[in-house]
């Protein structure tokens, strides 16, 4: 049962037009039902335990429960996802408790300038270099095969 | 046909795909078609930013080859890669890809990914070509970036693409459906970029419960790559070059920090590390097992020889390297201070990209300072942007390329107009996220150049895309129609459902082309009979039944699945040696012949419907 919705933390997302974790799910798996107004994996054998949907959902709603054909019952990894960094607390079979913190970003959301920053130097279709180089390359032309 | 709304969208240049190769050609076209005036369309199967193999994030970018500093050079690069996959490389790209790769990576610090530095802000080097990240937002910032540059109206998600347009032997475009509505969408244009990623689930995982999902490669990529450029009637290279990762057991978590960044063994039920006590099976695959690295399948081959002697389980000894490290702190308070810090980055490898290996250790009560973990091989992935080399035949660069390997625009395949990157080009392995991303960005230029010297507005012809749509939309059709016949939705004698036609593929290739279950090992019987078998599934493919626009999907990445497995067997069967012992073995002819240091291409005509399978000289850059 790879990712699941905890029934009470789920609103649906609102009833908006489109459900964060649908709208996520890089394999299409987050559904709504209609009727409930709460979202389930639809075809939990085909997740990837990538966590897209954990981290998305502004409830909390989504958790995973490890693969149980081959994973042991009792442990849990919750992220916790804000704008600079990550926090994860994993907790082991035995009760033991980790908690990790560890940056994400060092940008503003939203602010990546395609070209960071670097001119650049033709624009010759035809010319190896890309856009951006050779100033990016840092190597003042573009490296050679010798 | 059920009623579906056809959208047309014309373009110049369209990007197939949103994974990393995609987003380099993202930005990349964006520059140049505003010079230009021109128009880029993207069109994606899920949401960038978390789409494709990076959907979870990375610990580490893969390539970088630190030109700048003088560390290495393009040379030291293309050796690598060459003697890594036993010989068999297109230098050409390999060189253009790692004279621009570090350029992307320092793109990549800008837009906000945070690379680890020293004291003295240098990039930490997982090993010599790899840099340590907090990777948990690749995918969220590369993206960002691709999407800042292309626009959002310029961007088609949750399109899934079927199959590509030609016209009198050029791709003019690609079509698909949504997964979220009753759309058939055509894309016209001047040049086509395909960067679809590889594909699993076309052999049968270890896993076949509810962790069937829980293939190393994300099952999200199903062959879309592969099927597009091979029914294009493209030359296509090395897909007998399936990749076989060898990572922690069952969650399959990443082993490149533990064996290259914490120098930890791996040793068998003995005790014995098999690098060491199989070290003499090197010799049998001269002159590539004498190499430093060993070839990352020779490094499986060694391992596996342990395995099939009954010398199982192989552990990961990471108790011992965390001592080892920790030991040589000066002092007491240090030791401590860096067992905290190795803790820390030892799970965050696998927060930031296999979080069910995480689920995996908390579960079993490990912690990795006391006790080692298991590793295993897991199962045959196609994926020539790591280390396999699958793909479609690409030009090369003009300024580095033999005159072989140039046709005109460089990632141009076979097909005029139609581009390739990432996974979806072939004999250019080891390029990985940021190489991929580069290589997006070659093939974009290349991509906008051929429209820019292809005015002509692409056409199609109306009746034939009408048949297309009926083609595609199919499964639904049959499932209507039949669905009344039994009481069971899934037993029907009028259809079969993708999930179903999916385990049927799995078994074929599992049992005849050399899968998990006969230990990687094949020969020339078992591949005529796996293609005859597969033979019967192609024709089953037209019963194919879906009940919704999710099921539809499911139906054509099978589709997609089925051609790539194909073209795989018919390329082991052509091959008549063993060159990659690790990634499989051909027991009717066992070891490595010279006179095969060439690449097995194959090609699809599309008229014909026939198979050629063709020889390609290896030529050296320098
Ligand atoms: C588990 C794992 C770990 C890895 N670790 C590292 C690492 O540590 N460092 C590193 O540098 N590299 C690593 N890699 C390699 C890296 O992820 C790939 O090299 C890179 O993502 C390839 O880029 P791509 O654009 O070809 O494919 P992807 O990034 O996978 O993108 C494929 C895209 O195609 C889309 N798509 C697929 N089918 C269709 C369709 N039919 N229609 C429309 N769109 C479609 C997908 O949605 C996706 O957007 C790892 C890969 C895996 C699988
Ligand atoms: S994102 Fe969360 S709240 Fe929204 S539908 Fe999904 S589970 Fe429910
Ligand atoms: S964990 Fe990933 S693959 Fe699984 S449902 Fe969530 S987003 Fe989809």
């Amino acid at each position: 049962m790879p990712s699941y919705v905890i029934p009470d933390k789920c609103d649906g997302c609102k009833a908006l037009d489109k459900t964060a974790c649908q709208h996520i799910c890089p394999n299409d798996l987050m559904v709504l039902n209609k009727d409930l107004m709460k979202a389930y994996n639809q075809a939990p054998e085909m997740c990837w335990e990538c966590y897209s949907c954990v981290k998305i959902c502004p409830t909390q709603a989504v958790e995973v429960r490890g693969y149980a054909d081959f994973c042991p019952l009792g442990a849990t990894v919750t992220p916790m996802r804000s704008t600079d960094s990550i926090m994860w607390t994993v907790k082991f079979r035995n009760g033991t408790l980790k908690r990790f913190k560890f940056p994400i970003r060092t940008t503003a959301e939203g602010s990546a300038v395609p070209d960071g920053g670097y001119p650049t130097g033709t624009d010759d279709l035809k010319s190896p270099l890309l856009y951006t180089e050779p100033e990016s390359t840092r190597c003042g032309e573009l490296p050679k095969v010798k | 046909m059920p009623n579906f709304e056809t959208v047309e969208v014309k373009t110049d240049v369209l990007i197939l795909g949103g994974g990393m190769a995609a987003c380099g050609a993202a930005v990349e076209a964006s520059y140049w078609a505003k010079k230009n005036n021109l128009k880029v369309t993207l069109v994606d199967k899920a949401a960038m930013d978390r789409s494709g193999a990076v959907a979870m994030g990375l610990s580490a970018i893969n390539q970088y080859v630190d030109v700048n500093t003088g560390k290495n050079t393009i040379n030291d690069y293309v050796d690598y890669v060459r003697n890594d996959l036993m010989g068999i490389t297109r230098e050409d790209l390999v060189a253009n890809i790692a004279r621009h790769v570090d350029s992307s990576v320092h793109l990549f610090e800008k837009w906000g990914l945070p690379i680890w530095k020293d004291a003295d802000g240098a990039y930490v080097h997982e090993g010599r070509w790899q840099l340590m990240i907090n990777g948990e937002s690749y995918k969220v910032i590369v993206a960002e970036a691709a999407k800042n540059a292309i626009g959002i109206d310029n961007i088609y998600e949750r399109v899934f693409i079927t199959d590509p347009l030609i016209k009198d032997g050029k791709c003019v475009g690609a079509v698909g459906f949504s997964v979220r509505e009753n759309k058939f969408y055509v894309f016209k244009a001047k040049s086509v970029l395909c960067t679809m990623g590889g594909a699993v689930h076309v052999f049968k995982p270890r896993s076949s419960g509810e962790g069937l999902g829980r293939s190393w490669y994300p099952p999200f990529n199903s062959g879309a790559s592969a099927y597009f450029t091979i029914r294009g009637g493209a030359e296509m290279t090395c897909q007998e070059v399936r990749f076989i990762p060898v990572r922690f057991k069952d969650a399959y978590g990443p082993v490149g920090a533990w064996f290259l960044l914490f120098k930890s063994r791996a040793t068998n039920c003995l005790g014995e590390n098999y690098m060491e006590t199989n070290r003499p099976e090197l010799d049998n695959w001269k002159p590539y097992g004498m190499v430093k690295p060993v070839p990352a399948n020779l490094r499986n081959w060694l391992m596996m020889l342990d395995v099939t002697a009954g010398n199982g389980p192989i552990f990961m000894r990471t108790e011992e390297a965390i001592a080892k490290i920790a030991d040589a702190s000066p002092d007491e308070k240090t030791k401590k201070k860096k067992l905290k810090e190795l803790e820390a980055e030892a799970w965050e490898d696998f927060l930031d990209m296999t979080i069910s290996q995480a689920i995996l250790w908390a579960a079993t009560n490990t912690a990795p300072e006391e006790k080692p973990s298991e590793i295993a091989a897991c199962e045959p992935y196609f994926i020539g942007s790591h280390s396999g080399a699958s793909g479609a035949w690409v030009s090369g660069p003009e300024d580095i390329a033999h005159k072989d390997y140039f046709w005109g625009y460089p990632n141009m395949t076979t097909v005029e107009g139609m581009f390739a990157a990432g996974d979806a080009s072939g004999a250019s392995s080891h390029k990985f996220s940021s190489g991929s991303h580069a290589e997006g960005r070659i093939a974009a230029k290349g991509a906008i150049s051929y429209a820019v010297d292809h005015a002509g507005e692409p056409t199609f012809d109306d009746a034939e895309l009408e048949e297309m749509k009926k083609r595609i939309l199919l499964p639904l059709d049959v499932f209507e129609e039949n669905k009344g016949a039994t009481t069971d939705p899934d037993i029907n004698p009028n259809y079969i459902r993708p999930k179903m036609y999916m385990f049927r593929l799995q078994k074929i290739m599992d049992e005849y082309a050399g899968g998990v279950s006969t230990n990687f090992t094949t020969n020339k019987h078992l591949l005529e009979r796996g293609l005859e078998l597969l033979d019967f599934l192609k024709e089953d493919s037209e019963k194919l039944a879906a009940e919704d626009l999710h099921e539809l999907m499911r139906c054509w990445e099978n589709v997609h699945r089925t051609w790539q497995a194909e073209a795989h067997i018919r390329t082991i069967l052509f091959r008549e040696e063993t060159r990659w012992p690790g990634y499989y073995f051909r027991a009717d002819c066992p070891s490595m012949k010279a006179d095969w240091e060439v690449f097995a291409n194959c090609k699809w005509d599309p008229k014909t419907g026939k198979w050629e399978m063709i020889k390609r000289d290896m030529h050296r850059v320098y």
